[in-house]
């Protein structure tokens, strides 16, 4: 037996496969087609949770996206907890277990609900007030203990272990929405031959079709033809039909964002498959066919557990065959929730009263109700449900006031009316209108090339949305580019009427009345709190929801949003239009990081980089560290040495024999052609036309503002052609930089820039022996200082592959960078190191290679400079010509500020103490007795041990720095003062002779 | 995400493609070492940021790399037109009321 509550012949599902399931641990049977909210409900279970706010008791609400109430989490395994899912959502599989949410011991007695006797406290807008002060009593007491307190399900704490994928799609007509009218609109288009995707969140489509039992088309139950309408479409080749999939985003140029639920409703899912689907889908034409959502009715404990929408304890019965209930009362203020009654009344249930607001309404519904004998209450109101864990009675009294009436019940089944789903649309960025005469809004006016159809577009009536959702359907697909459609619009043969409705707080909650009659259930926002925030002064409804987070849960206020309005509007005085809707924003439903992140997570988050000699370096034990994407040996340790002796060792293994070094990740461009000369002119603040085809020159490259934006050496290989390097983290904007002005500033030039830092493996030998290990192995080039001086560079051949030879220096020795094709990076590295070792040569890393570089003072663009420092400022005022006419930044670098006394300057701090490692960013000031906020002139930019220098060294950007040589400075830090002195940059090697060692 | 008609490619393409790089129609001085503060201020610092229609450039970064200029509504986001750099600002645009 699947449930006490399970009426034999009665809806859709087949009784023979029975699946087991569990609810807080108790074991209970459903069946395979049941949500987790019908299962529950079969079982008599409607006590499912506890409120976000008041911990109330809180049941199931409704039978699907929009519920606000029924959120369970689902525990698969360890790492498989997921929290906040909607019960009238989540299909039963056998095995399937959930816990509710948000309770301390147990749901039925949950010592938070202390919570709702205190509710006073806890009233509109009262994070705003109560937690104000003081303001660091936020991040260590309140926010923690809020969040404990109010949280909603529990986050998993291990990684997800499921895998997600993601799909971009492109089609013709895209119809959101698998109801009557969504299959309609579905049908024309296709019928045209045009690519159509069709998706709905539901597992099976039909929308409304699933409750309304009077509904069909073609001759056929209305649920009937839609499952013989999808097979059509799912048999066609142009049609992808899409189910338990949520479109939850309305972007750019009909671009779509959905998510399919791929197996999460499976008891055991194979690994080949993902978990969810993310579809990105861009369509020539969009039809939204979101269907209308049933308000509640706003009444004193209408979140009882029991009280649910008419709608919903409908779709309980025709599609799952359940009874919500065996004494069902009805309030309502329109004739949908007469079917239910009518449904209910039909499959056996008692059904005690129908309350209708309404005074005198009449209608088919109305005299079939009568018929069936049920007893109707016009012109009354329910001013109260009873009960606690469970709905047991509603006490009704005519509306204009008068003797209550205790009626006992076990489900209240409610109606306000029906809201048209205009989120999607509104997404969309086009404009709701309001309705006067039906009090709703409805699509107004069209942002994108996309048309409502049926209930969300407030079109009534099955027929009417069908005759319209099919016309439109042919015209998207016309618009599309389709020919005539060959098909016939399905022919509605019966429906039911729909008809308008209430908004706002029923009777019995209005102003003079303190009770709690919940808008927005989710948020536990009560019609008294809308009421309070517009006596406490909000005017606009974006005030009044973000005081009473009305409509701010995660269903969005899909319930709610319309109440909330009319109660604001009414408190206001003012009619709903004037006070306006809020916007509705993406997601519709929420969507896991998962279906977002999809396959771009560890290491396939961020390309990773690796030099073609990173091989040696992991097999020597280096530790690596990131430099953008790159990965870059760090240091090299031997033999249990800790990160600081490795790079002493190496430090003073280059300046005693000579080192090698991984500079591959240099940035390259290659700037060629006639005018190559002319556009470094332009794009360096060096001069370059005198420069000889064979010598390098270290170039400085500005923003036009006059700011240091790169440097690195630059080779001229030929008249025509400029081999350029630039800093290892600032390659692809050097690149963005030249092309932008070759481009755009200085098309006239015949120049073309090629991007060449993966093509060639740069192995940097340094050191007074780095000729001896490079020699031996080279051919063609004359390696004597004459032939080779200090910056030149020369093509030739090293281990018999083309290289192009640097005589250059980034640590102060005699130095060579070898550039070889990157396939044999690893080769010719591996060739230099065992020639290396005949001379005591080390491998170092870029820890050894920083500090040897600070040693002689030569800056690290980003590290010594900020992007507010000038050639003057960084002591590179050398390298900007004096005699040339134009260069980007010519400009910017004499602005009144920028030639201004008292800039900060690029200095050298020495340590009083030289044990003493200045900490890189540290400020410095000039007195460190002054008066906290002290006035700091400046900070270290650079800072470490030299083993060689036997002390520890640093460079500082310092206000008025070159005029302050000799003095002393502080670096007032938490443990004390530190007094340095200010110094030149170059502390080894002043005169720099070592070059030539 | 919005489509961009790359004016070289002569193609939408989505704007994952597609770098900004702002304001368009800002000529650099043929003489800008000689320009005076308040000249280069206005070239170099001054920007419309209208609400409207928004001439600026782009490029087709992970494409032909090409840069060229686009019109755009920056309330809507709506791309009105694209073309080449160095063509002149367009006097008419398609489908916008003066």
């Amino acid at each position: 037996m699947s449930g006490a509550l399970r009426i034999s012949g009665a809806g859709r599902l087949s009784q023979a496969k029975t699946a087991r399931f569990s609810f807080d641990g108790q074991s209970y049977a459903g069946i395979e087609g049941d949500t987790l909210a019908s299962a529950l409900l079969a079982n008599g279970v409607h006590l499912v949770g506890r409120s976000f706010k008041y911990h109330r008791p809180r049941g199931i609400l409704s039978a699907g996206a929009e519920e606000p109430n029924a959120l369970v989490q689902i525990v698969r395994d360890d790492a498989r907890k997921t929290p906040n899912v909607r019960a009238t959502v989540q299909e039963l599989y056998d095995g399937l277990a959930a816990n509710s949410q948000n309770r301390w011991p147990s749901l039925s007695f949950d010592v938070g609900a202390v919570n709702d006797l205190a509710s006073p406290m806890f009233s509109a807008g009262f994070y705003y007030k109560t937690f104000m002060w003081p303001k660091a009593a936020w991040k260590s007491l309140y926010e923690p203990k809020i969040r404990e307190a109010a949280g909603l399900g529990v986050s998993p704490d291990r990684p997800d272990p499921d895998h997600y994928s993601s799909r971009y799609a492109h089609c013709d007509v895209l119809v959101l929405g698998g109801g009557a009218a969504g299959i309609a609109a579905a049908l024309a288009a296709a019928e045209t031959g045009v690519r159509v995707i069709l998706a709905d969140e539901q597992a099976q489509f039909g929308g409304s079709l699933r409750f309304e039992s009077g509904a069909r088309i073609d001759g056929q139950d209305g649920f009937a033809w839609a499952q013989a309408a999808i097979a059509r479409l799912s048999a066609m080749s142009n049609v992808r039909v899409l189910p338990r999939t949520t479109a939850f985003g309305y972007y750019a140029q009909n671009f779509v964002g959905l998510v399919e639920r791929v197996s999460d409703h499976l008891k055991a899912p194979g690994h080949d498959l993902p978990r969810e689907r993310l579809w990105q889908v861009r369509a020539k034409r969009v039809v939204l066919a979101s269907g209308a959502i049933e308000r509640h009715m706003v009444f004193a404990n209408n979140d009882r557990p029991g009280v649910m929408l008419a709608g919903a304890a409908r779709t309980f019965l025709n599609h799952y065959g359940v009874a919500v209930g065996r004494n069902v009362g009805v309030y309502t203020a329109n004739d949908s929730a007469y079917a239910a009654a009518i449904d209910l009344k039909k499959a056996g249930v008692n059904v005690a009263t129908i309350v209708d607001l309404r005074d005198n309404p009449t209608g088919p519904v109305i005299d079939e109700a009568r018929a069936l004998g049920i007893e109707i209450n016009f012109g009354r109101a329910v001013i109260r449900a009873g009960g606690k864990l469970r709905v047991s009675s509603m006490t009704v009294q005519p509306k204009n006031g008068g003797g209550e009436r205790t009626i006992p019940v076990d489900a209240i089944l409610m109606s306000a009316g029906w809201t048209p789903s205009v989120h999607l649309f509104s997404q969309s960025r086009g404009k709701v209108a309001f309705n006067d005469e039906t009090k709703r809004f409805v699509p107004g006016t069209y942002a994108q090339d996309c048309v409502s159809v049926g209930a969300c577009n407030g079109t009534d009536g099955l027929s009417a949305s069908v005759d319209e959702a099919y016309a439109s359907g042919a015209k998207a697909a016309k618009d599309a580019g389709a020919k005539a459609a060959k098909g016939a619009k399905p022919k509605v043969d019966a429906s039911e009427s729909w008809s308008r409705g209430m908004l706002g707080a029923a009777p019995g909650a209005g102003p003079d009345t303190t009770v709690k009659a919940f808008v927005d259930f989710q948020n536990d926002v009560t019609a008294k709190d809308i009421r309070q925030a517009v006596h406490e002064g909000m005017r606009s409804i974006e005030h009044v929801k973000r005081f009473t987070t009305n409509g701010m849960a995660t269903d969005q206020g899909k319930t709610s949003n319309m109440h909330g309005l009319a109660i604001a509007a009414e408190t206001l005085g003012k009619p709903i239009p004037e006070v306006g809707l809020t916007t509705f924003r993406a997601p519709y439903t929420p969507v896991t990081f998962g279906s977002i992140v999809s396959h771009a997570r560890g290491p396939l988050f961020d390309p990773t980089r690796k030099t073609a000699i990173h091989p040696w370096a992991e097999r020597q034990g280096a530790v690596f560290e990131d430099v953008g994407q790159w990965k870059r040996a760090w240091y090299f340790p031997r033999g249990g040495e800790d990160m600081h002796a490795a790079v002493d060792r190496e430090c003073v293994g280059v300046r005693t024999n000579a080192g090698l070094f991984d500079a591959s990740t240099l940035g390259k461009i290659e700037v060629v052609g006639p005018d190559a000369a002319k556009f470094m002119e332009l794009l360096y603040t060096n001069p370059w036309e005198k420069l000889e085809p064979g010598r390098c020159r270290y170039g400085i490259m500005l923003r036009e503002d006059g700011f240091i934006y790169d440097d690195g050496v630059v080779g001229r290989l030929a008249p025509d052609r400029f081999h350029v390097t630039t800093t290892t983290g600032g390659a692809p904007r050097v690149m963005n930089h030249m092309e932008d002005y070759l481009q755009t500033e200085f098309p006239h030039l015949n120049v073309w820039l090629t991007s060449i830092t993966e093509q060639w493996a740069v192995i940097a030998v340094q050191g007074p022996k780095s000729r001896d290990i490079i020699a031996p192995l080279v051919e063609g080039i004359d390696m004597s200082d004459g032939a080779l001086p200090h910056m030149s560079v020369r093509e030739g051949k090293i281990c018999g592959v083309p290289t192009r030879l640097f005589r250059m220096s980034f640590t102060g020795e005699r130095g060579f960078e070898v550039n070889v094709p990157a396939d044999y990076g690893q080769a010719v590295w591996e060739a230099l190191w065992a020639e290396g070792q005949k001379h005591g040569a080390t491998a170092y890393g870029t820890e050894a290679m920083h500090v040897l570089r600070a040693e002689k003072g030569y800056i690290i663009v980003g590290q010594d400079t900020d992007g507010t420092v000038t050639p003057d400022d960084a002591g590179l005022d050398w390298a900007v010509g004096k005699k040339k006419t134009d260069f980007v930044g010519i400009r910017g670098m004499k602005r009144p500020d920028l030639v201004a006394k008292g800039r900060k300057q690029l200095v050298g701090l020495k340590t009083k103490d030289p044990k003493v490692v200045l900490e890189e960013g540290a400020q410095i000031v000039e007195d460190p007795k002054q008066a906290i906020p002290m006035k700091m002139i400046g900070h270290v930019t650079s800072s470490y041990w030299s083993q060689n220098c036997g002390r520890s060294i640093a460079l500082a950007l310092v206000a008025g720095g070159r005029d302050r040589m000799g003095d002393t400075l502080y670096v007032p830090m938490p443990n004390g003062v530190i007094e340095v002195e200010v110094t030149g940059m170059v502390f080894f090697d002043e005169t720099g002779g070592r070059l030539n060692g | 995400m919005l489509l961009i008609r790359c004016p070289y490619c002569e193609e939408e393409r989505p704007e994952l493609e597609f770098r900004n790089a702002g304001e368009a129609h800002i000529a650099r001085s043929a003489n800008i070492a000689g320009e005076s503060d308040d000249d280069f201020e206005k070239f170099f610092f001054i920007r419309s940021n209208p609400k409207g229609i928004i001439y600026e450039r782009w490029r087709h970064m992970h494409g032909c790399a090409r840069f060229f200029n686009a019109v755009r509504d920056t309330v809507t986001d709506k791309f009105v037109m694209t073309y080449k750099a160095g063509e002149p600002k367009p006097s008419k645009l398609p489908g916008v009321a003066k």
